[in-house]
């Protein structure tokens, strides 16, 4: 059932996921055997019913599971051609050039400023007017800078859900990362602020390889080059958005596509 | 997604609907019940103030806040090296207690989460709750006190210390404990180490919470007496030798003053030190509950 297409493997994959398993620390299997590409500067979503591991599968690209105790994945996946999941993986660094944005926004308790400039301090050793610089880059690439240039120390807490959600978006940005990971970056906010971000992340993918996992299947048909359809822990199919959403190989993706579940 | 049409959506008019008289009377009798009891419990406190305030008010002076305290008959007596005994058990006490029971309670949240160790912790630390504070002094009494073979101030910052530390744990355990697991993972996500995360963004935003949960631990224990009465006990002098000899305090003070003593002047100035105390510990109570309220989202 794992397709991978031969001919996607010319392609510049970016991310290789072999025999990908992932348990829960109840011993509860969440993913089974997944194998996926993932194109470099592309973006790939990841769709699927609710509960299908399409999040859990995304959150082994950072290793940001390993926060929660019994959490442990089995199986390759290469990025640039290291396997992130060996114990050998500094995950910090790891982190920095993967960056994630969530499906809550989750600006820090700081100013927007500060909020951007944080993971700079974190990685870079830089001069005050450096990290001027690129916080400023990094909100305008964001298409949040117009709107937050004369409130730079305000709270960041403060700016509405969509600009929260741009914020951390310069703020996963700011340091230059490989990939950004997008976790259901749009389903906690308004549809106006939605639009904002789709033509965001269509603008970031010239310069970085991106994954979102959505449940908005027109989100996904809007905005990805490529299309990994999740089942119960199972990718059940992948292949280019057009041609996925266009003529599905498989009887679920069909099914799931045209809304007959999920 | 086909819609499940349901055949029987509509209650027919014709089913017997349940009297709402009961339901609405239940509801105005919990509502009184509610408020009389707010009422006794505002009216105690305000009882309370009110009669410290009739009784010390009097006693209230400038004199009386900056001379020490002397035996009965001397003029001038006043409550000066109480205060500054109190003042400096407390921070001594604040000094010891508040870098443990943060550790404590950040290695709960952050890092016990629901292991046996941690669990037993949390067990430990309600008892500790409990534990009456007399037998906190009879503790400190025995192992510090008789040890070193002199009541001392520093012998009741130990014993307020103790006192003061399974409170701060568990009030930094909740704070830390409502900060969203998102936030967590939004800073590990960026690179930092735990460390960083805790310290630098979980903690950070859990600072209102942290900081009012220590200022309502030292109102806890400033006005405590019984812990004092076996390690710091009193002295009329001023509190030189904090850490060798019996050190004025407030709450030992007013003991002394009101209970030891027949003179109407002596419960006068129990009173007064009454006051003072209860302006303190109120003045604390309300900063923490204003200045580091989280602010409304």
């Amino acid at each position: 059932m794992n397709t991978v297409n031969t001919a996607e493997h010319m392609v510049n994959s970016k991310i290789k996921v072999r025999n990908l398993s992932f348990y829960y620390e109840n011993g509860h299997q969440a993913l089974f055997n997944n194998d996926l590409d993932i194109h470099e500067n592309a973006i790939t979503a990841v769709i699927g019913p609710s509960g299908c591991g399409k999040s859990t599968h995304l959150r082994t690209y950072n290793r940001i599971y390993s926060l929660h105790r019994g959490q442990r994945a089995e199986g390759e996946i290469w990025l640039d051609g290291v396997n992130i999941l060996s114990p050998e993986m500094d995950v910090l660094s790891l982190r920095r050039r993967v960056g994630m944005i969530f499906q809550r926004p989750t600006p820090f308790p700081m100013s927007v400023f500060e909020n951007v400039a944080y993971p700079l301090r974190l990685h870079f050793k830089l001069s005050k007017r450096e990290i001027g610089d690129r916080v400023e880059l990094a909100l305008r690439d964001a298409s949040l800078w117009e709107e937050v240039k004369d409130s730079l120390h305000k709270s960041g807490q403060e700016l509405s859900g969509g600009q929260q959600q741009r914020l951390c978006i310069a703020r996963a940005i700011v340091t230059e990362p490989e990939v950004l990971l997008l976790d259901e970056p749009t389903s906690a906010i308004d549809p106006v602020a939605t639009l904002k971000i789709e033509d965001l992340l269509l603008r970031l993918k010239e310069r970085f390889t991106i994954v979102i996992v959505t449940h908005n299947m027109q989100q996904a048909a809007r905005i990805s080059d490529q299309t990994a359809f999740f089942y119960k822990g199972h990718i059940i199919e992948t292949g280019p958005t057009q041609r996925l959403f266009t003529t599905p190989k498989e009887k679920q993706t069909e099914d799931y596509i045209t809304g007959r579940f999920g | 997604m086909a819609f499940r049409s349901n055949a029987s959506a509509t209650i027919p008019a014709t089913n017997p609907l349940r009297p709402l008289f009961w339901r609405k009377a239940q509801n105005r009798l919990v509502q009184t019940i509610s408020v009389i009891a707010l009422i006794l419990a505002i009216g105690a406190m305000l009882w309370i103030l009110g009669t410290i305030f009739s009784r010390g008010g009097d006693a209230l002076s400038w004199a009386f806040l900056t001379n020490p305290s002397k035996p009965y008959g001397l003029p001038n007596n006043g409550i000066a090296n109480a205060l500054l005994g109190t003042l400096m058990i407390t921070t001594t006490a604040s000094a010891i207690a508040i870098p443990i029971a943060l550790a404590a309670g950040i290695g709960l949240s952050e890092f016990g989460k629901q292991s046996r160790f941690a669990n037993l912790m949390r067990f430990c630390i309600n008892v500790m709750m409990g534990v009456p504070s007399i037998l906190i002094g009879l503790f400190v009494y025995i192992l510090w006190v008789v040890p070193q073979k002199s009541f001392s101030g520093f012998a009741g910052a130990i014993a307020l210390a103790i006192l003061m530390i399974p409170v701060i744990t568990r009030t930094t355990e909740d704070m830390l404990r409502m900060v969203s697991d998102h936030l967590r993972e939004a800073a590990l996500a960026l690179g930092c180490s735990r460390y960083q995360m805790i310290v630098q963004i979980v903690c950070k935003s859990a600072r209102n919470g942290l900081v009012s949960g220590i200022l309502l631990a030292v109102a806890r224990v400033a006005g405590e007496t019984a812990p004092l009465l076996f390690t710091a006990l009193f002295a009329n002098t001023w509190p030189r030798e904090f850490f060798s000899n019996p050190t004025a305090n407030i709450p030992v003070l007013i003991t002394e003053s009101t209970t030891n003593s027949p003179f109407e002047a002596m419960h006068q100035i129990g009173w007064g030190a009454a006051l003072v105390i209860a302006l303190i510990v109120l003045l604390i109570n309300i900063v923490a509950k204003t200045c580091f309220r989280e602010p409304k989202k």
